[in-house]
């Protein structure tokens, strides 16, 4: 059981956990992620890391209630307790002294890309950074990431903090004015698709890809993304990958598998008939 | 009844079974177990002959005459005694163990009759035992020295119950939130029920094993963190892992899942009972499974289970199967259907990339190949499509690559698996292995027989 220790609302629906988990504080790296799992009854979902901290002896994790399980998530308080948490799996992300790094966040993708950013930046690069979302009251970790940034730009949709538009608009903007040797993008698809619409195909353009999952260990293939016309498995060839050489379209094909799925999974009432998936957070 | 005057019965009593058209609709165990009276029956089968050819062909070397004669004689604890000096998992084994190619194929009974049904035997003392309950059993004293199981599968767990009983501390880490490895994630409910599984582990625990589940050895630790945290030995049963894909168009639409994923979900995260459990699947109304082993038979069946067609497409006959023959009889009784001498060259979707139909070609069977198995060659022209839902490749699995990748000087062949002697050891010292990452995708019984074997060598080492 791993006790959550700290949670916060970064914004609506947008939620933090800290979890005791000091092995995993211990090993994780920027780039890794976790799978959890709630309860007996629950899906074994994947989150990336958002932060570590070996000698708390936390994981940082922040999500979006967009579904079942990250729904009965965020219903959960400080104080209780996951019944599975498992990690750091993945690989990590390539760190080295690139130059001049481009870190680009898109709603609940900016607490990933902060511990990249942060790592980039002890490596000696020049780290400028875009974080973007719908509106400002989106807008999460604006701090953490001015503060490993040498320049942070915001964008929102609607203009309501920083500028209006896309967060690829402004790495238009930053490539037509600066080089660039590398650019990091986690957010959801549509957003990495743009930003490796934009970036030039010989600037090496990282995507972090959320596949669905079951074990995360190489095991099942749920995880399968076409890479360089090859299939590869997010869980432990990535979840990074140059993102000028992924298949977007299986991407966001394979993200349907359980569309419907997904909304039996939501009206499905609680406590009703054999069902008991919600007796612990009754309690 | 005296030996003299018994006469010989030549067919083994039969199983009872659940009726195939009950059981297709649900999870429940498919074999229900004899009863005491034809444990008792079967048992006089047995001629007790001198040369026990049965004990050679055990990959435990179970002291088999001897367990049968004290159920003949109404012993049963000091029947599965004698089954557990050789092995720790017997109501696993007599479940799934293929009998009809190791003991039973060599039975004197069997030259002239049909076998003893020795497998039925097992499992009928192993279930006595776990449902009276065993006795609370002596730890054996420790003997200060500890050694670390990558993997709680079946070898992983034979290795940590054999050390335990000789004095070692063992720890055995298991990635997974449960333990039993392919036990648990891939032998469905209706052929080995998870309860029957976790009694067995708890026995194990009962030892003073240690088991940590949530633990990725090659992530959380790498095997030489291990060693350094104090462990002597090390064993690695990781099993297999990165499932095959054939590499025809169309394999990542959805509705394309390997048979590891398909039975994960069921097994292991119990999607069958979606969306109480929160883990979905998805069948559709028709699936088709590639592939002839046990694993493509468990997820035919599972699907029926699920409420859709199930088909089998197999590229060679009945007869190549590598599948079990109860597996095959039971698959078909309970109607999947079977497409052979048939394989698929595309998988068509629609446009929202959901898999609409399969596209195969037949085949005939020509000159034998290496494997002495007629070789399949396609028939020019024969393509056909069928329409279908949901495709399960059943196509083998290569090893798992974690412990590999972060163990450099561990020695591994062309495709990945861990090379190891017949002892398990490996070319780094102090390091063992055993199971399907160093002989690819095998069977529980030869797993087990090389988590024992490698138990020995590990003892050997630490004492030596
Ligand atoms: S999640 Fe199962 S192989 Fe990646």
């Amino acid at each position: 059981m791993f006790k959550i220790v700290l949670k916060e609302e970064l914004a609506p629906k947008i939620k933090l956990f800290k979890v005791l988990a000091p092995e995993i504080a211990r090993k994780a790296r920027p780039g890794q992620f976790i799978i959890l799992r709630i309860d007996e009854e629950g899906e074994r979902i994947p989150l990336t890391i958002a932060n570590f901290d070996a000698d708390a002896g936390t994981i940082t994790i922040i999500f979006q209630e967009v579904g079942k399980t990250t729904d009965l998530l965020g219903l959960m308080e400080q104080g209780d307790f996951l019944l599975d948490f498992v990690g750091p799996l993945g690989m990590e992300s390539e760190i080295e002294n690139y130059g001049t790094v481009v870190c680009i966040g898109g709603g609940v993708g900016v607490a990933p890309v902060f511990p990249i950013a942060r790592a980039l930046k002890e490596a000696g690069n020049t780290v400028i950074s875009i974080i973007g979302a719908r509106n400002s009251e989106m807008l999460i970790w604006k701090q953490e990431m001015s503060g490993i940034s040498s320049k942070l730009h915001v964008t929102t949709d609607d203009g309501s903090a920083g500028e209006k538009g896309f967060v690829s608009d402004v790495l238009a903007e930053i490539l037509s004015q600066t080089s660039v040797d590398r650019i990091i993008a986690i957010g959801p698809v549509p957003m990495m698709e743009a930003v490796c619409r934009v970036a030039p195909k010989n600037i090496t353009t990282m995507v972090s890809l959320n596949t669905i999952m079951v074990d995360g260990t190489g095991m099942c293939g749920a995880c399968r993304v076409e890479v360089n016309s090859e299939t590869k498995f997010a869980c432990v060839d990535g979840p990074e990958f140059d993102g000028h050489q992924v298949n977007w379209e299986i991407v966001k094909m394979r993200a349907n598998m359980f569309i419907n799925e997904e909304k039996i999974a939501l009206s499905h009432k609680c406590g009703e008939g054999e069902c008991q998936c919600h007796r612990k957070n009754e309690k | 009844m005296s030996q003299e005057k018994r006469k010989i019965i030549p067919k083994k009593h039969p199983m009872p079974h659940q009726e195939a058209k009950v059981r297709s609709t649900n999870f429940e165990e498919v074999a229900l177990g004899y009863s005491e009276e034809t444990a008792i029956l079967e048992a006089n089968r047995c001629i007790q002959c001198k040369n026990t050819p049965c004990i050679d062909g055990c990959p435990v070397g179970i002291d088999i005459p001897a367990f049968i004669k004290m159920i003949a004689e109404k012993d049963f604890t000091g029947a599965i005694g004698k089954i557990k000096e050789k092995n720790n998992l017997p109501a696993i084994c007599g479940r799934v163990c293929p009998q009809e190619n190791q003991c039973e194929k060599l039975c004197t009974l069997g030259k002239k009759n049909e076998p003893v049904a020795i497998g039925r035997l097992e499992r009928y003392v192993a279930d006595w035992e776990l449902a009276k309950g065993t006795e609370s059993v002596k730890i054996p004293e420790t003997n200060g020295k500890k050694v670390a199981i990558v993997g709680s599968g079946p070898s992983g767990l034979t290795a940590a119950a054999n050390l335990a009983g000789l004095g070692y501390k063992v720890s055995v880490l298991e990635a997974l939130h449960v333990a039993g490895g392919v036990l648990v994630y891939g032998i469905p409910e209706f052929r080995l029920p998870k309860a029957i599984v976790q009694k067995e582990i708890d026995n194990i625990a009962a030892l003073g094993v240690e088991i940590k589940t949530n633990y990725v050895v090659g992530k959380l630790s790498s095997v030489d963190e291990l060693m350094q945290e104090g462990y002597d030995a090390v064993y690695i049963g990781t099993g297999a892992g990165l499932p095959s894909f054939m590499n025809i168009p169309g394999e990542n639409l959805n509705g394309v899942y390997s048979a590891n994923e398909f039975l994960t979900r069921n097994n292991l995260m119990k999607a069958y009972r979606f969306p109480e459990y929160q883990t979905p699947i998805r069948v559709g109304k028709r699936v088709a499974v590639i592939g002839g082993g046990n694993v493509a038979m468990d997820a035919a069946r599972t699907a029926l289970r699920l409420g859709a067609e199930s088909y089998i497409i197999y590229r060679r006959s009945f007869e190549e199967m590598p599948a079990r023959l109860e597996e095959m009889e039971h698959a078909k009784e309970e109607g999947v259907n079977f497409e052979l001498l048939t394989s698929p060259i595309e998988i068509k979707g629609n446009e929202e990339g959901r898999v609409v139909s399969i596209v195969c070609q037949r085949y005939e069977l020509g000159e034998p190949d290496e494997s002495g198995r007629r070789r399949p060659v396609p028939i020019k022209g024969s393509e056909y499509e069928i329409p279908i839902d949901t495709v399960v490749m059943s196509i083998g699995q290569g090893p798992n690559p974690l412990v590999q990748q972060t163990t450099p000087d561990l020695e591994t062949n062309k495709w990945g698996n861990i090379v190891a002697d017949e002892c398990g050891r490996t070319s780094k010292p102090g390091v063992f292995a055993g199971g399907d990452i160093v002989t690819g995708a095998a069977t529980v019984i030869l797993a087990m027989g090389a988590g024992k074997k490698a138990a020995e060598a590990i003892h050997e080492y630490l004492q030596g």
